[in-house]
């Protein structure tokens, strides 16, 4: 490939653009390499049926193409007439039968291997929601969000793409190697699927259900994959990212972690400066309302409204803390607009609905403290 | 049964086409919104299912446009998913099921030596309604919020966050399903009751059996789907919690009774094209077809199987081992009728005399690419496999294999085949040859390399993805704009056949033996006034 001067100038330049491509994409046409027992187990079964597809494809294409080459009228052939005989018939009914018999007793065993979530050493419950997940270490007591980290300017084109585009977050599911590790799957709004390739898990999750799953990592390193199933607009951007980390490490990160949510966790009665507000409140936005309202306030005509200008938000300050809080309902059913107070701390609150009602056009000049979203959960 | 051919018509005495004739037919327009005649009902099926083709055509080619590279070039998100959605819906609803009724409409009154349908007015409503259904679809796309965009399977609660779109979606689908319950009992009714003396039930032809076991699918399913988006629509805005766990519903619900439409319905789409292409085979080797009842009795199996695999589309909603090796046992089955009927076709170009013009080029590729996504559809019955490919672009791989290469190709297949038939003229086989030889190359050149993005774990319905994915994805989108652009060649073959065609022979083709061929090219308007006697 790098020879070019031995080709015209117009050749080089498209094999310049096309072999390494597909020298790439050669590499690619297989499961991704497995990195856990169920994984490799499932790499496996799918080799093997492919082998017995292969023989298969071989075997009824030969006939088939033997049969388009010599059985033409352009040869001189002439029809024969026969149409039935009952003995070939039963044994191309019973040969399938059998293969596949070959094929679901490997099947069976790993789907048994897969459902037997019993006896983990660590249980994680994964929330997703639109659109971004939940990591809850329910015995250590701490959890958190994990969001699309890539950055803005490369999803709009104006920056070359990075080597994780799109499958980068900023905090990771950390997990130790080598420990069974117990996935309780659940959904605070539409069904997501927390889905891991190289980890041979792909579970739905669901509102209102929990589901669980497992996996069990051989070595460390870190493993990416995405939500798999549409849970609106922002479904191509809610990657997950799993570090797998040494026992050691491990212990040393859920330490770390720990300590940080204790120093992170904010005095619900504390008087916060305007400034402070609007700077947390840009962030909270960010991460969670731009998708639909827009970084510029402006909303999706005709499916998110706009929050510049909006009567809620340069209306009664309680009415906009209610909204947030409890989300937007019609007709008994939630809507895209979802309840926050379970998703957002009253400070995260507090700052965002300062943020929106001080930005773009809204100028109220309030700030609104902790203590009054605190007062209006209920 | 077959001693009443003429049930329907009896009420006419026998002068009655003399009569009828004597009439003035309305002209132009009118003459096709008031018709009642069978042939002129199936080119309104063929020619509203081409015009939806196209529809759902610039769809996907938008689609495919948008990921050709990575990043966003061409449209949002939003409007993304509702391209995807509205492709789907479009080809299934609006492209292959009325281009099966079509053919149904055309040539199960002819293979049967029927004077018309059974019920030839409630033929004219079933193709009418479709209109105003497709109408309501692509409208969706103008009102507040958008078309739907939750995917074509519609699941809650993604869709009960939408706007009215989904609501006009809902309707569509009523009036569609409204529109297939009508046709199918007038093909069933026909059927049963207006085949020519002598034509008993295992002598008819394979592709009328298909088209019977068909509609009866269609008569099981589709109330099924209509009250499952029924109940969509009560929970939007009737306060009720079907597929609400807050209210005591739960939202895979949904999915149980959307599949247990949505598997039959797979084979609604396909069992026709079984049976255009066991028409076509055996005409073109010159041979009968090899294994007629094993045929109609594989047939049946599949049709069956069908109601009892649907949760295979289900594997990852988390539910126990023991249903999922039941529905993996039951997917696994189907594989063996199928296979039956492969080694069936395979045995008929057995030692035939074959020729290959292109009705048999589209059949041989039929098989050829059916079969390919046979064997995918077995890697995806697999619950361990499936659960690191389920909606993954391996799934989009499988299934445009079985409906592009299947229904589709067949669909091709029938229309050359008849065409000369149905118009009178031969249509370009130099350029008949070259549909076939630029679809089966561009299709091989988008889809294919779909099963390498989704075994390395691209999921579907993304407007965007990771850097890694990209080669694939440029290589589809440039087999896309290919299989596209070949498909306009195929309206230029279809209206110059049509408009200046060479003359066409009673019988084209040499081994065609059903009904049709005995008589004369073009059709006259009314057919088998007295039916044939069958030996």
């Amino acid at each position: 490939m790098k020879r070019k001067g031995a080709m015209a100038r117009g050749t080089a330049a498209l094999a310049a653009a096309w072999l390494p491509t597909l020298a790439h994409a050669a590499k690619e046409y297989n499961l991704q390499p497995p990195v856990t027992p169920v994984a490799t187990q499932i790499f496996d079964l799918h080799v093997y049926i492919m082998a017995i597809c292969a023989v298969i494809f071989v075997g009824v294409f030969s006939v088939m193409f033997y049969s388009i080459f010599a059985h033409r009228k352009s040869k001189g052939q002439h029809a024969a007439q026969f149409h039935e005989n009952t003995v070939v018939e039963v044994i191309w009914t019973i040969i399938p039968f059998l293969i596949l018999l070959l094929m679901a007793i490997p099947a069976t065993q790993t789907v048994l291997t897969m459902k037997d979530t019993s006896a983990p050493d660590l249980t994680v419950k994964v929330t997703g929601s639109q659109w971004k997940w939940n990591y809850n270490y329910l015995a250590e007591g701490f959890d958190f969000y994990s969001n699309l980290s890539t950055p803005v300017a490369q999803l709009e084109g104006r920056e070359p793409l990075g080597e994780h585009y799109l499958l980068e977050v900023d905090q990771p599911l950390v997990v130790p190697v080598g420990k069974k590790v117990r996935l309780l799957v659940t959904s605070s709004d539409v069904i997501h699927a927390w889905y891991l390739p190289a980890a041979g898990v792909q579970q739905d999750a669901i509102p209102g259900f929990v589901r669980d799953d497992w996996m069990k990592f051989d070595q460390t390193g870190t493993y990416r994959g995405q939500c798999a199933k549409i849970c609106g607009k922002e479904h191509g951007y809610m990657p997950i990212v799993v570090e797998v980390k040494s026992a050691d490490d491990y212990a040393q990160w859920v330490g770390e972690h720990k300590k940080a949510a204790a120093a992170a966790a904010d005095d619900p009665n504390k008087t916060w400066a305007m400034q402070e507000l609007v700077a947390r409140g840009e962030k909270v936005f960010g991460a969670n309302c731009a998708a639909c309202h827009q970084a510029n306030g402006k909303g999706v005509p005709g499916a998110f409204p706009a929050l510049d200008g909006s009567p809620v938000v340069t209306g009664p300050k309680d009415g906009q803390i209610k909204t947030v809080l409890n989300g937007v309902v019609k007709n008994g059913q939630p809507t895209a607009m979802v309840a926050w107070k379970n998703t957002l701390s009253d400070t995260d609150i507090a700052a965002v609905i300062t943020y929106t009602r001080n930005s773009w056009g809204n100028h109220s000049g309030e700030a609104i403290q902790p203590a009054e979203v605190k007062a209006d959960r209920s | 049964m077959s001693s009443l051919p003429h049930d329907h018509v009896a009420g006419a005495p026998a002068g009655h086409d003399m009569g009828h004739d004597a009439h003035a037919h309305p002209t132009g327009i009118m003459r096709w919104i008031m018709t009642t005649n069978h042939k002129d009902i199936g080119t309104l099926y063929l020619w509203f299912s081409m015009t939806m083709f196209l529809v759902g055509g610039v769809m996907a080619l938008t689609i495919r446009a948008e990921l050709f590279q990575p990043g966003l070039q061409l449209v949002e998100p939003e409007f993304f998913n509702q391209l995807n959605t509205l492709h789907g819906l479009i080809m299934i609803f609006g492209a292959i099921m009325p281009a099966a009724v079509g053919f149904a409409n055309w040539q199960v009154p002819l293979m049967i030596g029927a004077p018309d349908m059974a019920f030839a007015r409630m033929n004219n409503w079933s193709f009418w309604l479709l209109p105003f259904a497709a109408t309501l679809l692509m409208g969706s796309f103008l009102v507040p919020g958008g078309a739907a965009s939750a995917g074509w399977t519609l699941y809650p609660p993604l869709s009960v966050q939408a706007g009215m779109g989904m609501d006009m979606t809902i309707f569509a689908i009523h009036i569609m399903g409204a529109s297939s319950i009508m046709g199918s009992i007038n093909i069933i009714t026909t059927i049963l009751n207006m085949r020519a003396p002598g034509m008993t039930l295992m002598k008819m032809p394979l592709f009328v059996w298909t088209w019977l076991i068909t509609a009866y699918l269609l008569i099981a399913v589709m109330p099924v789907l209509a009250g499952s988006v029924t109940m969509l629509l009560t929970d939007r805005h009737f306060g009720t919690s079907f597929f609400n766990a807050a209210g005591g519903g739960d939202p895979v619900l949904f999915q149980h009774v959307f599949w247990f439409f949505g598997h039959p319905e797979v084979y609604i789409m396909i069992l026709p094209a079984f049976g255009i292409v066991s028409t076509i085979i055996p005409a073109f080797a010159r041979k009968p077809l090899f294994g007629y009842a094993s045929m109609v009795y594989a047939t049946a199996s599949i049709a069956i199987l069908s109601f009892l695999v649907w949760a295979h589309h289900m594997f990852t909603v988390g539910m126990p081992a023991a249903g999922q090796l039941f529905f993996m046992y039951m997917t696994m089955l189907i594989a063996v009728p199928t296979g039956v009927k492969v080694f069936n076709w395979l045995a008929t170009m057995w030692r035939g005399s074959m020729t290959f013009e292109t009705p048999m080029l589209f059949a041989i590729g039929f098989i050829f690419l059916f079969t390919m996504g046979g064997f995918t559809g077995l890697v995806l019955a697999l619950v361990p496999v499936d659960i690191v490919l389920h909606d993954t672009y391996y799934v989009v791989a499988h299934f445009h294999y079985v409906l592009v290469a299947g229904s589709l190709f067949a669909f091709f297949g029938g229309i050359y085949y008849w065409l000369p038939k149905w118009s009178g003229h031969m249509y370009d086989e130099t350029l008949g040859k070259i549909h076939f030889w630029t679809s089966m190359i561009f299709f091989n050149v988008t889809f294919f390399p779909m099963h390498f993005l989704g075994l390395a774990g691209m999921p579907r319905r993304v407007p965007d993805y990771a850097p890694q994915f990209t080669d694939w994805n440029a290589v589809a989108t440039v087999g896309a704009f290919g299989f596209g652009f070949s498909q306009l060649l195929f309206l230029y073959i279809v209206i110059k056949c049509i408009r200046s065609g060479a003359p066409a022979p009673a019988r084209p083709w040499d081994g065609a033996d059903t009904l049709e061929w005995t008589l004369p090219s073009p059709l006259p308007y009314h057919t088998f006034e007295t039916p044939p006697q069958v030996s």
